[in-house]
């Protein structure tokens, strides 16, 4: 291995096209920071808005300062926001465009994206996405009530509903803003992981996170292409006159919408198919990195190889696949035929198969490893815990016979906030201790490392939290309560006795989120602390294999495009730990001979 | 509120068949709880075990993975958990089949369900058992007609409409779900029933109720601003008082 | 480094091979890289004197194209998946009817007669795609290619821009037929929100024709590069670019045009 460059930030500022520091930088590091901090924010006002939503739930007498009692369009443009900041903003937009931009590049050896200013464009469309969608706050008649999904005719007809009008159009806006970024994005993921890898780095030597990664692009490059598609048409809808899905005799408030929708005759179900076929891959593309990283930090701090390297790698790419086939399962109970319900169930069920041997791969990596409980394994832990939780009540839900009982009740909440919201979360949270040292690194100096002792207060609050909070929702399904109600008390004749039952439980799951939010604090002490005061990470912190660590790799691609004089080159797959007993000796990527700490 | 009654373990005169669920009072139902109950057992007993699989991996002692057992440990549960999906699938298909890829029972009570925002109708066919013609047009729920019924069709002349759904016990019965503006999600728990009544579709369902009672009927799809105050209450009752509900409402209608 | 890259390039590579051959593969490999380091492929695949070895921009005369064109390739398909989006919901809401008020069940759908100036159209689009690959290839004509290396003017810019400007001009020209066939459509009073069928008439021949407004703003682009850019690389990317993106435009308006001329 030659030598290291040696730094200067002085002649690497010099560099006209990578400018770190500028708002507008091309640079990947410095994109993907801008995209953790959206996210950051994103998922900061996303779970402000949960709480009021249990809160108000809980105790719907109480007044919201500034802004007087939660009205139930509120509480629904509350649900909307929710939704729609937490899948949009945070779970596609962080695991997949925050770390994949900062690390991404450097784990299959290049030294940036393959375009770079596509990249910078991305990230500002997406920002500009997101101001679009808070600005509906402030539209007449306020945020839009129909959810993150926005069946039609609900969300094509203006007068359907309060934040009909103007707040669901600037929600159409900001969502096709968000599809052409994401769009946007994915293409530059395809073309760096296929174009862009060093020399020696083989597709089945790349680390599962790019796998994660990669699959996750081809997902959104699919996915959002549909879904922007629905969004024309939704539009055309609205502002056309045009009637995709808007049927005839359609009556509204008490107003025939046939003259303004022409003589059409169009089906809400079209947009249900379209926006499910978006939807379902979506969850995919939320989660899928957060497999490859779990995957990653666990072999890492257990010291051993993933167990089926290539499994791991088939059945992403089965999950990948599946995703795409499997959208009708939302569906079983919306007027889709029977037979269909049956299809997609099959589908659906299959999709189980490839995530069980994840699993399995995950317990056979660390069965009797005695693994390193770093803050982040104790959160890749937590990740396959959450998601063995989660998943396990996919297949209830799968059967359209038992979907029927349980369609839009409080047990599809639990089921997808476990195995989506929390499974997520925790990748994130796992990527984030992990890779601190590189969210952190500058030009000068290595990077730093997040509080141990905060993280683990964190993780243990966290998972806590989580079990507390969303366990209890399968109860209250299983009792038959609907989600979406604004209200669960004061409500009238029988439906009152059914949603008074589990009211107790409400309360229980409310102050659940109320200490899961709280269990975040440590975590925002920690990230503010350890940016300024953090523990100098040094050169590969975590021993680990994969070449986002290789030393001076940071150094260099910050450096004038014809200094670096290293050739970045692979001699093995990541995870080469060799020596079973000596959890010591590991194998870099990036060192044809052994090394030994 | 007791301990009973948020455990589970029910109490209530309303005998839940376990793990929460309502009571049961359709015919189709008790199929669908064992179903539901072998399903949850399943998945607690995957989830129990699988932590427990971890954390007794974690807790022992360091030891390397020979390749073949590894091996084994994959593909054997690998193996066995296809099975388990595939029964699992094939019970639930045949109950979804039982449920919905056949028509009603021709002698099925016909009754019409419309949602509108924010309120449930219902729509017996009279005597003649044929429902009359609707219009959009004329859905004026202000004025005594939320679903539209044309008065000058003579098959609509005997239509009775109701806000409560009432039902014979005993007696299967054909929905057809209709929707006037919004997807609206109708549903009864203690039936064991829900299906979107999707505006511009007909969507029919079909049970059977077997316990008389009085249950909720919901909205389970997001439809607006009053989502979550739009129900009905669903009445069971013997047939005798079906008829002489119906003959109530029929010289009610009639004044 | 300055300037000569290749001759160290070449002296370092004897020592990493032999470097290599010593790392045993029982040792070194886990199995998981079936393929050794000496992979044959070339971009990305790990031969010993693979470009990417080298900094970043000095990877190879068609480095920077080849990942531009995969690029494009990506966008175009997911712009595929667009399309695909709106000709299956296209299909859907053609099969779909309703029950009228009588249990009559009607299907609204009335088929819009296509303008037969769309037939031109297409003809303008074929040929301009035609002259588009015309202006594709002089941007890569060898001998031509070779005098740009060697400092001898700009010869692919001026044989390639009649060819790219045609080919704009063919584009609008098609713009403007497309514009006239909605004119034709509007006189007999069809309009977007007439019939479902005319909904789509006018939704796919807008939405094809907002991409082709983004062609001609490439093609303008290429046909500035060609004109300002000194570098013959940069040019070759974005006439090549642009002009893959026309010939898919063009591809997915024959298969559209059909669509709307035969299967309503």
């Amino acid at each position: 291995m030659s030598a290291n460059p040696t730094p200067n930030p002085a002649q690497s500022r010099s560099s006209a096209t990578q400018k770190p520091r500028s708002l507008f930088s091309a640079d990947h590091r410095t994109i993907g920071r801008q995209y953790l901090l959206l996210a950051l924010v994103a998922v900061a006002v996303g779970t402000v808005l949960s709480l009021l939503m249990r809160l108000h739930l809980t105790w719907p007498d109480r007044v919201l300062p500034f802004h007087g009692p939660i009205l139930p369009e509120d509480y629904l443009a509350l649900v909307t926001f929710h939704g729609t900041l937490m899948v949009f903003f945070v779970l596609t937009t962080a695991p997949q465009n925050g770390f994949g931009n900062l690390i991404l590049p450097s784990q299959i050896g290049a030294r940036g994206m393959a375009f770079p200013r596509l990249n910078c464009a991305s990230f500002w469309l997406t920002t500009l996405s997101m101001m679009v969608l808070l600005s509906a706050t402030f539209a007449p008649g306020g945020g839009p009530i129909s959810g993150w999904t926005a069946y039609p005719p609900l969300s094509a007809v203006a007068s359907a509903g309060p934040g009909q009008g103007m707040g669901m159009d600037l929600w159409l806006a900001s969502l096709t803003l968000f599809s052409l970024a994401t769009t946007m994005a994915s293409v530059n993921t395809l073309t760096t992981v296929v174009r862009m890898r060093c020399d020696g780095m083989t597709w089945n030597r790349l680390p599962l996170t790019v796998w994660g990664w990669f699959t996750a692009a081809l997902l959104s490059l699919l996915a959002f292409s549909v879904l922007l598609a629905a969004l024309v048409l939704l539009f055309c809808d609205r502002h056309a006159g045009t009637s995709f899905f808007v049927p005839m005799g359609d009556v509204v408030n008490g107003v025939l919408q046939d003259a303004k929708h022409g003589s059409g005759n169009g089906s809400p179900l079209l947009w249900l198919h379209l926006f499910w076929f978006f939807g379902h891959p979506e969850v995919y593309i939320a989660i899928l990195p957060g497999m490859g990283l779990t995957s990653m930090v666990l072999a890492n701090f257990a010291r051993r190889r993933i167990f089926n390297y290539n499994l791991m790698i088939a059945t992403t790419l089965l999950i990948g696949f599946l995703g795409i086939l499997v959208w009708g399962h939302h569906m079983f109970v919306a007027g889709l035929n029977p037979f269909a319900g049956t299809a997609f169930s099959i589908s659906t069920m299959a999709i189980a198969i490839p995530s069980s041997a994840k699993v399995l791969s995950w317990l056979a990596t660390i069965w009797r490893s005695r693994p390193e409980y770093r803050t982040a394994m104790l959160f890749a832990l937590g990740f396959v815990s959450l998601f063995v939780t989660g998943g396990l009540t996919g297949p209830i839900l799968a059967q359209p016979i038992l979907d029927q009982y349980l369609h839009n009740t409080f047990f599809v909440v639990a089921h997808f906030h476990l195995i989506m919201a929390m499974a997520g979360a925790f990748g994130l949270f796992s990527a984030t201790y992990y890779w601190f040292p590189q969210i952190t690194a500058t030009a000068a100096r290595p990077g730093r490392l997040m509080s141990e002792g905060l993280g683990r207060v964190h993780f243990w609050g966290t998972i806590l939290g989580a079990y507390a909070t969303f366990l209890p929702m399968h109860i209250t399904g299983l009792e038959g309560e609907p989600r979406h109600y604004a209200q669960l008390t004061g409500i009238p004749g029988q439906a009152g006795h059914l949603m008074a039952k589990p009211m107790l439980m409400q309360t229980h799951i409310t102050y659940g989120a109320i200490f899961l939010v709280l269990a975040q604090i440590p975590f925002l002490v920690n990230l503010v602390w350890s940016f300024r005061n953090g523990r100098l990470a040094g050169e590969n912190p975590w021993a680990a294999t994969t070449m986002e660590w290789k030393p001076g790799l940071f150094l260099a691609d910050l450096a004038d495009e014809t200094s670096p004089e290293e050739t970045i080159s692979v001699y093995r797959g990541p995870c080469d730990y060799r020596d079973g007993n000596n959890p010591a000796t590991f194998h870099p990527q990036w060192v044809s001979e052994s090394v030994a700490e | 509120m007791t301990f009973a009654s948020i455990s589970g373990l029910s109490l209530s005169p309303q005998l839940s068949p376990g793990w929460f669920l309502p009571m049961d009072a359709s015919s189709h139902g008790p199929a669908l709880d064992r179903h539901l109950l072998l399903n949850l057992w399943i998945a607690g007993g995957l989830l129990a075990l699988v932590h427990l699989v971890l954390l007794v991996g974690l807790l022992a002692r360091r030891k390397g993975l020979g390749k073949r057992s590894a091996r084994a440990a994959e593909i054997l549960p690998l193996g066995f958990l296809v099975l388990l999906f595939v029964g699992l699938t094939v019970q639930a298909e045949i109950l979804w089949a039982a449920a919905r890829y056949t028509g009603p029972d021709p002698a099925a009570l016909q009754v019409e369900v419309t949602g509108m925002q924010f309120a449930w109708y219902f729509r017996y066919p009279g005597e003649d058992a044929r429902f009359g013609r609707t219009e959009p047009k004329l859905v004026a729920p202000a004025e005594g007609n939320p679903v539209g019924l044309d008065r000058g069709d003579e098959a609509g002349r005997d239509d009775l409409v109701a806000a409560e759904l009432v039902l014979p016990e005993g007696r299967p019965v054909d929905l057809r779900l209709r929707a006037v503006d919004v997807i609206h999600g109708f549903a009864v728990p203690e039936m064991r029933l829900k299906q979107n009544a999707v505006p511009g579709q007909t969507i029919h369902l079909h049970f059977t109720p077997t316990v008389a009672g009085t249950y909720a009927i919901l909205c389970t799809q997001l439809c607006g601003s009053g989502h979550y105050r739009m129900q009905a209450n669903l009445r069971v009752v013997s047939p005798d008082d079906f008829e002489k509900w119906l003959a109530s409402k029929r010289s009610g209608a009639a004044q | 480094m300055p300037g000569i890259l290749t001759p160290t390039e070449t002296e370092r590579r004897p020592e990493r091979r032999p470097q290599r051959r010593t790392d045993d593969p029982d040792h070194g490999d886990h199995g998981n890289g079936r393929r050794p380091p000496t992979d044959k492929r070339t971009g990305g695949g790990g031969d010993g004197d693979n470009w990417n070895d080298r900094p970043q921009g000095s990877r190879g005369p068609r480095e920077k194209l080849k990942r531009y064109r995969l690029g494009v390739f990506f966008a175009l398909a997911g712009d595929l998946m667009f399309f695909v989006a709106i000709v299956s919901a296209f299909f859907v809401s053609q099969a779909s009817g309703r029950f009228d008020a009588y249990n009559n069940y009607i299907n609204p759908w009335l088929p819009t007669a296509i303008p037969p100036v769309l037939w031109l159209n297409t003809a303008v689009l074929i040929i301009s795609s035609v002259t588009a690959e015309i202006a594709r290839r002089k941007m890569f004509h060898q001998f031509d290619v070779m005098e740009e290396w060697f400092g001898l003017g700009k010869p692919t810019s001026r044989r390639a821009m009649p060819w790219l400007a045609a080919t704009a001009f063919l584009g609008l020209v098609f713009l403007a037929g497309q514009w006239l066939a909605w004119q034709q459509l509007n006189v007999q009073g069809v309009f977007m929100r007439s019939n479902v069928s005319s909904h789509f008439f006018f939704l796919i021949t807008g939405v094809h024709g907002i991409h082709l407004v983004l062609g001609v703003g490439a093609l303008v682009g290429a046909l500035l590069s060609l004109r300002y850019s000194q570098q013959v690389e940069n040019r070759q990317i974005i006439v090549d670019c642009s002009v893959w993106y026309w010939h898919s435009m063009g591809v997915f308006w024959i298969f559209l045009f059909a669509l709307l001329a035969f299967f309503q």
